[in-house]
């Protein structure tokens, strides 16, 4: 164990030395090849212009090599081996397409993530909003916010485990353990056991995700609805507007474009879910979403690459409009400038 | 804002009221297995953890000793004792001696068990067995009873999950993963977010496209080309394919969109009369860089690193495509992940793995959230 921390702090070292070494030394070979002090003007005054021309690309390089060789090239190749059998070698045409359209797991996953995503980013960002309007209104509101924010830093496969623990099962009548379970015994109920319940289970892994990024969307909204001016919210008072009509007739409005972001941020989240679903059901019970099927499709019998590739399109596919959609909006801020 | 509901005592309360009902929602599960962990591994089973300050009680049975035990006391035969031996003492608050109504008689009461024979059971476990006639048999009396051991908190758990169950040598794989693949990006996203801010060049504007495009590709695009390109180097230069090295890059391609977006726009909004200030005193855009840039970003270069941290820390995906399952290089979410099979009713190993795999997040999360919300503001309101 020793050795492996040596080697790490090795490596951070080599690693982050590394990169200072690459931008410092490429910086100076690029000043003394073309000198702009100490020569004469017009070759100063070129050179400059041709420093100009290389630097740019000295900075952005690194980052550039790296983003074609873990995101673009596998983009594309991703598509291509769609294409193609399960060890990646010989064309099947569009056999893996055909496969999807008939084959019943990919379609209990595909509707089992619509589920997902009808339900996911619609919870959070409405509890998210509620918990945002009412915390902001007391004195301890910054504690209770922190409170629920907490999740957000807690990995899938722990809250996998948190979870697990409050739907345990025991027999009826037995000492319950698991938190629902027992109050449902103490209510004269029937104790379950929620995540093999068919289609139930589904709500019960979402429980999960929602409780983990109910505090996401709170932040973002919660800072949003500062942006609102006081004048608009007083003006509201003074015509005698509920607290009900401001909620949903000043403060909404007025946070749309935000509640649009969180709204995409999380569905696009949903869409990539895979922990939560691998630890609490491994997809059994009619469970499975897109990403751990795809998982599955990776390693299952050592691996159908073609399968497994064109499920990852099928999730693309999904996120396609919202990426057309960011683009968009980063174009009209960058475009006012 | 404050001016939003209706002033009225009743509504004010209502508002606090509600607060306090979802802040209990939201806390209580990470609540019931911090303090599961901390329990006494017989007694988690015994009794839900929200009970875990009162004494847990459970039915027991027992054996009373055999007839050669009795001694004879005014004309009786007597068998007395006490029936948890050496074994730690508990209370008892009733017995029996039939399985079916196992709680039948309270504790310090004499039972009539016919032919003139008692039995008496204590709160303590001793007990005294009277009858007229002698006793016979090897095998003493059944007896069952209901006993209540009072709360029993240790950190045992720790040290077996720790020591025993590879949760100790998974916490420091972790931090091998965690650590370079947190630095190593925010060098190079840092570099070329400055190129993208403020040095012209052309391509410029496709490549922030790109780059926000790239924003949303999931990661299940890259899984598997990569994978296949790590298993031919690693065939090609007959060298392992599950390596840290391979994990840390994939980690840092992973991390960088994000990361160069987020710097840029920070990057992009530092005074422009600065950077024109030192170019006309001479400095090359190096220098700007390293002496102006970077120690005016250090608040976003700061978000960075906790939001890749956390999620490399969290992430279960990367670490079980790139990385072996053996003990030298699976990570804390992988070995958890594990042990929810092999160890699926084990509470006490589960509730222990998953807090010591938590609680790193949380620290970093408690002690640096100011820059952590700021960073979750900057790279989520303007379009990611």
């Amino acid at each position: 164990m020793a050795a492996q921390i040596f080697s790490a702090i090795f490596v951070i070292i080599i690693g982050v030395g590394g990169c200072v070494a690459y931008f410092w030394g490429a910086n100076k070979l690029l000043d003394l090849t073309f000198p702009s002090r100490g020569v004469s003007g017009t070759a100063a005054v070129n050179n400059l212009r041709r420093q100009g021309l290389v630097r740019p690309w000295l900075f952005v390089g690194p980052a550039l090599i790296i983003l074609t060789i873990y995101l673009i090239y596998p983009v594309i190749a991703t598509l291509w081996l769609s294409f193609f059998d399960r060890g990646g070698t010989s064309f099947v045409g569009a056999a893996n397409y055909e496969w999807a359209l008939r084959d019943p797991d990919l379609r209990n996953a595909i509707l089992n993530n619509v589920l997902w995503l009808a339900v996911v980013p619609a919870a959070c960002t409405f509890l998210g909003l509620i918990i945002a309007v009412l915390t902001d209104k007391i004195w301890w509101g910054t504690i209770a916010k922190s409170l629920i924010f907490l999740p957000l830093a807690i990995s899938f496969v722990g809250a996998s485990v948190i979870w697990k623990f409050i739907y345990e099962y025991r027999g009826q009548g037995q000492i319950q353990i698991g938190l629902l379970n027992a109050i449902i015994q103490h209510f004269g109920g029937q104790p379950q056991v929620w995540i093999s319940l068919p289609f139930w289970n589904n709500f019960f892994l979402m429980v999960i995700l929602i409780w983990i990024q109910t505090g996401f969307a709170m932040v973002i909204l919660s800072s949003a609805l500062r942006g609102i001016p006081e004048e608009t919210l007083e003006a509201a008072v003074i015509d005698g507007a509920n607290p009900f009509q401001i909620f949903w007739k000043i403060m909404v409005p007025q946070i749309w474009g935000t509640i649009a972001v969180v709204w995409t941020t999380i569905t696009i989240l949903v869409l990539k879910v895979f922990d939560i679903v691998l630890t609490m059901t491994n997809g059994q019970w009619n469970s499975q979403v897109l990403a751990n099927l795809m998982f599955d499709w990776m390693f299952r019998g050592g691996g159908d690459f073609g399968r497994g590739a064109t499920i990852a399109i099928i999730i693309m596919i999904a996120v396609i409009p919202i990426m057309i959609w960011n683009i968009r909006q980063a174009n009209k801020e960058t475009g006012g400038h | 804002m404050a001016v939003a509901t209706g002033n009225s005592f009743a509504s004010r309360f209502g508002v606090h009221i509600a607060v306090l009902v979802f802040v209990v929602i939201w806390t209580i599960p990470t609540l019931g297995i911090l303090v599961s962990s901390l329990r006494d591994k017989d007694q988690i089973i015994a009794s839900g953890w929200w009970n875990s300050f009162a004494s847990s009680s459970q039915t027991e049975a027992g054996r009373l000793p055999a007839a050669s035990a009795q001694t004879q006391k005014d004309g009786k035969f007597v068998l007395e004792g006490n029936i948890f031996g050496d074994s730690a003492k508990r209370n008892i608050s009733a017995f029996g001696i039939k399985a079916a109504a196992p709680t039948q008689y309270p504790a310090g009461t004499s039972a009539d068990l016919g032919d003139g024979v008692t039995l008496q059971v204590n709160a303590d476990g001793s007990f005294v067995m009277s009858s007229p006639k002698a006793f016979e048999g090897d095998r003493g009396q059944r007896v069952y009873y209901a006993s209540s051991a009072p709360p029993k908190f240790t950190t045992d758990n720790y040290q077996t999950v720790l020591f025993s169950e590879g949760i100790g040598r998974s916490f420091m794989n972790s931090l091998t993963v965690t650590i370079p693949a947190t630095v190593i990006p925010i060098l190079i996203a840092a570099f070329a977010a400055y190129a993208l801010a403020w040095m012209r060049f052309p391509g410029r504007a496709l490549l922030i496209a790109v780059i926000i495009g790239l924003l949303v590709v999931p990661l299940q695009m890259s899984l598997i080309p990569l994978l296949r390109l790590y298993n031919g180097v690693g065939t090609f230069f007959g060298v392992p394919s599950k390596t840290y090295l391979g994990i840390w890059l994939a980690h840092t391609g992973f991390g960088l969109p994000f990361a160069i977006y987020l710097l840029r726009s920070y990057i992009a909004g530092l005074p422009r009369e600065i950077m024109e200030s030192a170019r006309i005193d001479g400095a090359s855009d190096f220098e700007i860089f390293v002496k102006i840039v970077l120690p005016l970003s250090f608040p976003v270069l700061a978000s960075f690193a906790i939001f890749q941290f956390l999620w490399v820390w969290n992430d279960l995906l990367v670490a079980m495509v790139f990385l072996g399952t053996a003990p030298d290089q699976i990570v804390l979410t992988a070995k958890l992940n594990a042990l929810l099979g092999s160890r699926g009713g084990n509470w006490e190993i589960l509730t222990t793995s998953a807090f010591i795999t938590i609680i790193v997040p949380l620290i970093v999360f408690f002690s640096l959230q100011r820059y952590f919300v700021r960073g979750l503001l900057a790279g989520s309101v303007k379009g990611g």
